[in-house]
């Protein structure tokens, strides 16, 4: 990296860590989503309460990967730092 | 050495530390391999825990009828560990009920360890990529031992029929992925909640009192607990999977 100094590549860095949490959004949505179908589940059965519990929970850390790939993905170009 | 190991031990200072720091650092064919604050953790968190089984397995061998306090507790324990195996894999977990219940008490005491003040190990990629491949070869011991190789290869094509292998690059891809999606899960979550806790306690170290308290229940606990269910319920559902439903 000769052409550019270590400032406008930190500062690159950072720009790219705020945008790489952007991914954020994604998770949220989707787990949002599956909390109110398990809400609506409950209300229907309110006798499976733990079942569906264990399934929605299981379910949105499932779903919660991706966001924590762009976290990571921050991480990294934060404190890492692979490109200087 | 002590500012890796305990998380809050910079308070005063104001500045932000959650890195591993080495200790000291030794050569092992010809590579520099380095003790670093995360082996002390796990050494408490292991010592603990071994202790604490120790003293389990004496009160065992005196078990009485009716339970005391600390006998109560450990069945409790146990019975839950036992039972969402059970659950889970049913007839099929037979054998998988003392693994799965080390690696349950095992992530979940990291996990908690964040509460003592301690940095968590699986705060650290070292820590939870070992639990990811042990499951990844978990997997597949348990495919070539309850299904013929042909099953396995079709398996392995399965959109397609099994002449047709235009699939398996991508499922073996997608076989790739679980280890390194399951251990990524665990440690992002706890590492997100470690950096939390210290930007709390680096930046707003004048006013960090009590108030602190609610972000350590949801991030250590509640968190921790939950990313320890979900690892050990994927854990059973690929291995269950893999095994099929033959009997």
């Amino acid at each position: 990296m000769g052409e550019f100094n270590q400032a406008f590549i930190f500062g690159c860095s950072a720009i790219g860590a705020g945008l790489a949490v952007i991914a954020g959004i994604g998770p949220g949505v989707g787990q949002g989503i599956a909390a109110g179908y398990g809400a609506s589940a409950v209300g229907r059965n309110p006798g499976a309460k733990g079942d569906i519990m264990s399934t929605m929970l299981l379910g949105q850390a499932v779903a919660e990967t991706t966001g924590l790939y762009g976290l990571l993905v921050a991480m990294l170009l934060l404190f890492v730092k692979p490109f200087t | 050495m002590l500012q890796g190991i305990l998380l809050t031990a910079d308070q005063a200072g104001g500045n932000v530390d959650f890195m591993i720091h080495g200790i000291f650092s030794y050569q092992l064919f010809g590579q520099q391999v380095w003790i670093t604050t995360s082996h002390v953790c796990l050494l408490i968190v292991i010592l603990v825990l071994t202790i604490f089984f120790i003293v389990g397995g004496q009160v065992f061998k005196h078990a009485s009828e009716i339970p005391g306090a600390f006998q109560n507790v450990l069945e409790l324990i146990v019975e839950f560990l036992d039972g969402i195996v059970d659950k889970t894999m049913g007839k099929k977990g037979l054998g998988f009920r003392n693994y799965i219940g080390t690696l349950f008490i095992f992530i979940l005491f990291s996990n908690l360890s964040g509460l003592f003040g301690l940095r968590p190990p699986t705060a650290d990629y070292g820590v939870t990529l070992p639990l990811g491949v042990t499951t990844f070869f978990l997997i597949h011991i348990n495919e070539f031992r309850f299904n013929s190789v042909l099953d396995v290869w079709k398996d392995k094509c399965s959109p397609l029929p099994a002449w047709l292998p235009l699939w398996l690059p991508i499922n073996l891809i997608g076989d790739f992925a679980v280890p390194i999606s399951l251990s990524l899960r665990l440690f992002a979550n706890v590492l997100s909640g470690t950096v939390m806790m210290a930007l709390v306690y680096g930046l707003l170290s004048k006013i960090a009192y009590g108030w602190p308290a609610v972000l350590h229940a949801y991030f250590d606990i509640f968190s921790g607990a939950i990313q320890t269910y979900v690892f050990c319920m994927l854990t059973m559902t690929y291995i269950s999977n893999a095994i099929g439903d033959k009997e």
